[in-house]
């Protein structure tokens, strides 16, 4: 709204279609069992089938009834069931109990040949059909497409589990055959390299018929290269509220004390929400200030009847007043989230931690921090609030001191319980909070070397000499990718300069920043040093550097292992400035506490 | 790969299976630009299901008819009903013109058939009953020995029929092994551990081949964790090749459990945290069993006045230490149930200990107590307040468990720092600090400023006014 548009963004692809395909293949499905059947839905699959279809749908193909799959035993009169379940080993020994029935088992997206390997263990297998809802990709808004993996970050970053891999290359592959083909594909991450293998084959693999493109680039980017930002607490509208009430699915639930009702309401954020539209993307303290003014706009337009004759009225009433009141109910539901959000965000607890946050960023009263986190895990306040700031104290500072590792690891399984052992040492397997390596033969080198040669070249080794371990190397990355703009110099949040807006202008998105660099240099030439800070596994592929159409300027962005909605916010406002537009793709849609709680192996 | 394709439809024409084909490779994009026009055909017909431009109607999610969350809860209500009367209106007669026909006549030009009869007779189907085709043995031959490692993994990827009965020798799985591995999906890899080197060795040599197969192992690994193999994972553990442990096991007997954890080889520092664990949890059980005893009894009159919320066994020790502070605080140290002896068995730091103490008397109104907790005696006999928590927090803490004024007046007062404690002064209304410290500041304006914010013939009035009226003050304005 308040940025200045350098040129007309491009039309983004119509993505309705992917809905259409997942539904289709849905009744397909259901087609596979002629006549009345149950309907068992895995939990965390209502949502997404929520958006492509509904009740009517399912009922026109004679479906009786529907349940939810959960952890108790499966009841059903009917002699047909048919399930809808992802391919989880424990959902899949539930199965059992329907022996004698007709069944079909529906796998999203995939099926896997652990669970056909559970079943052959149960003795089911063969006597159930087992097929694939080939469901990979579903629209959330006009630019965002989700692969509904919430999955996908604890399997392939923690367990070294690479299933999702294909399943990543499909759904590329499916982007690629009906919007594509892509021009330039762009990378970085161990998985981001795999997907784009996995993809390159299937295209290999298929035949590509010659269309007009409507995506021109890809970058594919993995989550473990960036944990700074997913770790920060988001403080742009679309993000805050999914801090606070989660989104799912698009969707949120607000309730009785934003309604100022008794009940609860479910309500659809995306680009059709012409209020919301306007202030996702928007710094927190400016969202009261609009909101007020729209209110006062509708106040004006419903004001207008005042005066009017009778033919005057009864042209208002047919042609405005519905949209108007659709407005009101709107605008009244975000000043009632947006109250529910200040009540809960001026606390003296929050400004303090983003405060915190801010010093880890810049590197600046570390010591101070530290005991600030202390004293949080002292009080036993949220574990994942605590939790975060630790990783985001050890991300920053390359590991913790010894010291202060072990004697924070022990306040906090003292404040949380010992059963946080597992999650420490998951943390420390995916190098999110680990303990900083003694490595004496490293510090006497550099100090040796150090007393050679100036300041500055003893960085540089230094810099080298740490790329050894897998470290994040903020510092570095920070200070020569410039992601944290100097403090002293006034950020006005109205009119935003650059992508830090989005943490009130203290640091921009590691992630975002990348993508930017690589789409300028138009590869990776140039970006050596950061590709070796990120530990490698960069590419840039160009497939037809020709093109000269709007489908250049829609550049896709595949997040694997989730982004957040501020890197959402980031990307659409780079896209601004660049006079392009993003589509971001991602496994899901996460912030820090999916992020963390994927982590946390505490007993069931 | 001719060959081989030729050679499949051989199978499929020989075999007893229900046949099914391939859509002779049918290429994704014909299909997808098919199903393309069709669904686009089909939009004007269903056009009614989705205004997506309609606020109202978007809700249907949240809207109380006609969304699938909805339809799942009226099932579980209705099926507590013991007549069973369809969930939905019988809607046959309305039904738009979209029906099985016309559906059946897109749809099946959509997808490809053939996936549904390959997975459930798929490969390892053909694996149990090949033998029992009785075929002629070249012919049989024919069919399994042709594929190589890589065509074998390409059609594990692609879900089609293989047999892995072939890769008998060590060498050929672990070649098949490495293969999967290379096309970096974990499916395969997790197939063919399971179908080939699990299935056929003994322990010893798999954990032999997976030592210098990382990627495998975590595969291997992450499948035990899923079908919640204790035995093989503790297997794992001993031999040094897993940090991972699936917790899972805690439900019962979570002490027992954790005795027989303290074998494990964990890092030292870890197995300390453990013994602690197991320490906390036999004195958790002593506890409880005996407040349990207590409470039933009526004996102390502390768990009249605040009764035990929930049992204190599992709790986390700080739970612990909170739970001891309130029902007893005052006990010797020789009891299991005593803070003194709970700090120090476990090694509470000072912090933590305070901060737990102070909010549980705190809790509890005992202010004394608070006020003891803080009192130190320096050597000259003096009685001065010292706390390793900043004075700040303190007054948080006292505050959010409903302190009165001239509780939180008195700590407010030890903030070091002017500013800040003037600040929360007038946050928690403790005028005389305010006025105090205005005074010390000489600060003539400013305490006439806030003048007007205290209440009108108040204590705190009258000695702002005297305080003004006080001609032996040398104000600065």
């Amino acid at each position: 709204m308040a940025h200045g548009v350098r040129r007309d963004s491009p039309k983004v692809p119509d993505f309705s279609l992917l809905k259409r395909l997942a539904r289709d293949q849905l009744i397909y499905l259901l087609e596979q069992l002629p006549g009345k059947k149950d309907l068992f839905i895995e939990a965390d699959l209502m949502s997404p089938l929520d958006r492509i279809a509904n009740v009517s749908t399912l009922k026109q193909h004679e479906v009786d009834k529907l349940y939810k799959v959960e952890n108790k035993p499966i009841i059903s009169a009917s002699d047909q069931l048919c399930f809808l379940i992802r391919p989880r080993i424990q959902t899949v020994n539930k199965m059992l109990i329907c022996k004698n029935k007709s069944l079909i088992i529906c796998i999203f997206p995939v099926q896997f040949y652990a669970c056909e390997a559970v079943m052959e263990e149960q003795g089911i297998f063969g006597d159930v059909t087992t097929d694939e809802w080939a469901f990979y990709l579903l629209p959330l808004d006009d630019d965002i497409i989700s692969l509904e993996l919430p999955e996908f970050f604890r399997d392939n970053f923690l367990a070294g589990d690479q299933r999702w891999v294909r399943t990543a290359g499909s759904a590329l592959h499916l982007l690629h055959s009906l919007y594509g083909p892509f021009s330039k594909i762009y990378g970085i991450g161990r998985c981001s390299k795999m997907t784009y293998e996995s993809w390159r084959k299937q295209v290999e693999e298929g035949e590509q018929r010659p269309r007009q493109a409507e995506i021109g680039s890809v970058f594919l980017i993995d989550r473990d290269v960036d944990f700074v930002t997913p770790l920060c607490s988001q403080v742009v509208y679309e993000g805050l509220v999914d801090d606070i009430f989660k989104i799912k699915c698009g969707c949120v639930e607000f309730g009785p004390d934003v309604t100022s009702s008794d009940k609860s309401i479910k309500v659809m954020l995306n680009s059709q929400d012409k209020v919301f539209s306007e202030i996702r993307n928007e710094h927190f303290s400016n969202v009261f200030g609009f909101l007020s003014q729209k209110a006062r706009n509708l106040q004006t337009a419903y004001d207008k009847r005042q005066g009017m004759d009778i033919q005057q009225i009864k042209v208002f009433v047919s042609e405005e007043l519905k949209g108007l009141k659709q407005e009101h109910r709107l605008l009244s539901l975000h000043i009632g989230a947006s109250e529910s959000i200040m009540k809960k965000k001026t606390k003296q607890d929050f400004q303090e931690l983003l405060k915190t946050e801010h010093c880890l960023l810049e590197g600046f009263e570390i010591r101070e921090s530290i005991s600030f986190i202390e004293e949080h895990i002292n009080r036993q306040v949220s574990t994942i609030e605590s939790l975060k700031l630790l990783c985001l104290l050890s991300v920053t500072e390359n590991g913790l001191l010894p010291k202060d590792y072990r004697s924070l690891k022990a306040q906090f399984l003292q404040s949380y319980g010992v059963d946080h052992l597992l999650t420490f040492s998951n943390l420390r397997q995916l190098g999110l909070l680990v303990e900083q390596q003694p490595g004496e033969t490293l510090t006497v080198m550099e100090s040796k070397v150090g007393k050679l040669v100036n300041d500055k070249t003893a960085g540089k080794l230094t810099d080298a000499f740490s790329s050894l371990a897998k470290k994040s190397n903020f510092r570095a990355l920070s200070r020569k990718l410039n992601l944290v703009p100097k403090s002293d110099e006034e950020y006005d949040l109205r009119v935003p300069r650059d992508m830090a807006y989005i943490f009130s202008g203290a640091y921009v998105p590691l992630s975002c920043k990348l993508i930017e660099q690589v789409l300028e240099r138009d590869g990776w030439t140039g970006l050596e040093e950061i590709s070796r800070l990120l530990n490698g596994h960069e590419f840039a592929v160009i497939v037809d550097s020709k093109q000269e159409n709007d489908a250049d300027r829609i550049i896709l962005v595949m997040f694997l292992g989730g982004c957040t909605f501020s890197e959402i916010s980031a990307l659409r406002f780079l896209g601004k400035e660049k006079g392009c537009k993003f589509i971001v793709v991602t496994t899901a849609i996460t912030n820090s506490s999916r992020l963390l709680e994927a982590l946390m192996d505490t007993p069931v | 790969m001719m060959k081989s394709k030729a050679d499949e439809e051989d199978y499929w024409n020989s075999s007893k299976f229900k046949a099914f084909t391939f859509d002779d490779e049918d290429d994704e994009f014909s299909r997808l630009k098919e199903s393309k026009q069709a669904v686009n055909s089909i939009r004007q017909l269903v056009d009614d299901d989705d205004d997506e431009d309609d606020v109202e109607k978007v809700s249907w999610s949240g809207e109380p008819v006609g969304s699938i969350s909805w339809s799942v809860k009226e099932t579980a209500a209705s099926n507590q009903r013991t007549d069973r009367e369809p969930a939905f209106p019988k809607i046959t007669t309305e039904r738009p013109p979209l029906n099985k026909s016309q559906s059946g006549l897109s749809l099946s030009s959509l997808f490809k058939g053939g996936n549904l009869t390959a997975r459930s007779l798929g490969d390892t189907s053909v694996r149990l009953f090949a033998p029992e085709l009785r075929k002629p043995k070249s012919e049989y031959k024919d069919f399994v020995s042709d594929w190589t490692p890589v065509e074998t993994v390409q059609r594990l990827q692609q879900g089609k029929a293989v047999s892995l009965e072939k890769f008998r020798s060590l060498q050929d799985k672990l070649l098949l092994l490495d293969f999967a591995v290379a096309a970096h999906d974990g499916n395969v890899i997790t197939a063919v551990t399971l179908f080939t080197l699990f299935t056929l060795y003994g322990l010893e040599v798999l954990f032999r081949e997976l030592e210098s197969r990382q990627t495998a192992l975590r595969h291997f690994i992450h499948y035990m964790t899923e079908t919640r193999d204790q035995r093989l994972l503790l297997e794992l553990l001993r031999s040094g090749l897993t940090w991972t442990f699936n917790s899972s096991s805690y439900e019962n007997k979570r002490r027992d459990f954790v005795k027989s954890c303290l074998s494990l080889p964990f890092s030292p520092e870890d197995s300390a945290h453990v013994q602690d664990h197991y320490t906390l949890l036999e004195r958790q059980i002593i506890i409880e069993a005996a407040d349990q005893r207590a409470e039933r009894d009526g004996k102390m009159e502390i768990f009249q006045r605040f009764p035990r919320k929930a049992p204190i066994l599992n709790m986390p020790l700080i739970t612990t230490l909170y739970y001891c502070c309130l029902y007893h605080y005052n006990e010797s140290e020789g009891t299991y149930s005593s803070p003194l002896n709970i700090r120090q068995t476990f090694k509470i730091s000072e912090k933590q200990y305070f901060a737990t103490v102070l909010a549980a008397r705190a809790k509890l109104k005992a202010w004394a107590d608070v006020d003891a907790l803080f009192t130190s005696r320096n050597w000259l006999g003096m009685m001065k307040k010292r706390s390793p928590l900043s004075f700040q927090r303190v007054v948080d803490i006292l505050q959010k468990n409903s302190a009165p004024t001239q509780v939180l007046q008195e700590y407010v007062g030890l903030v070091d720092d002017a500013e800040l404690r003037i600040s929360l002064a007038q946050k928690h209304k403790c005028h005389d600090i305010v006025i105090n410290t205005f005074r010390d500041m000489k600060d003539r304006q400013l305490l006439m400023e806030y003048r007007k914010k205290v209440e009108r013939g108040s204590a705190e009035e009258k000695k702002i006014d005297q305080l003004l009226n006080n001609v032996q003050i040398r104000w600065k304005n």
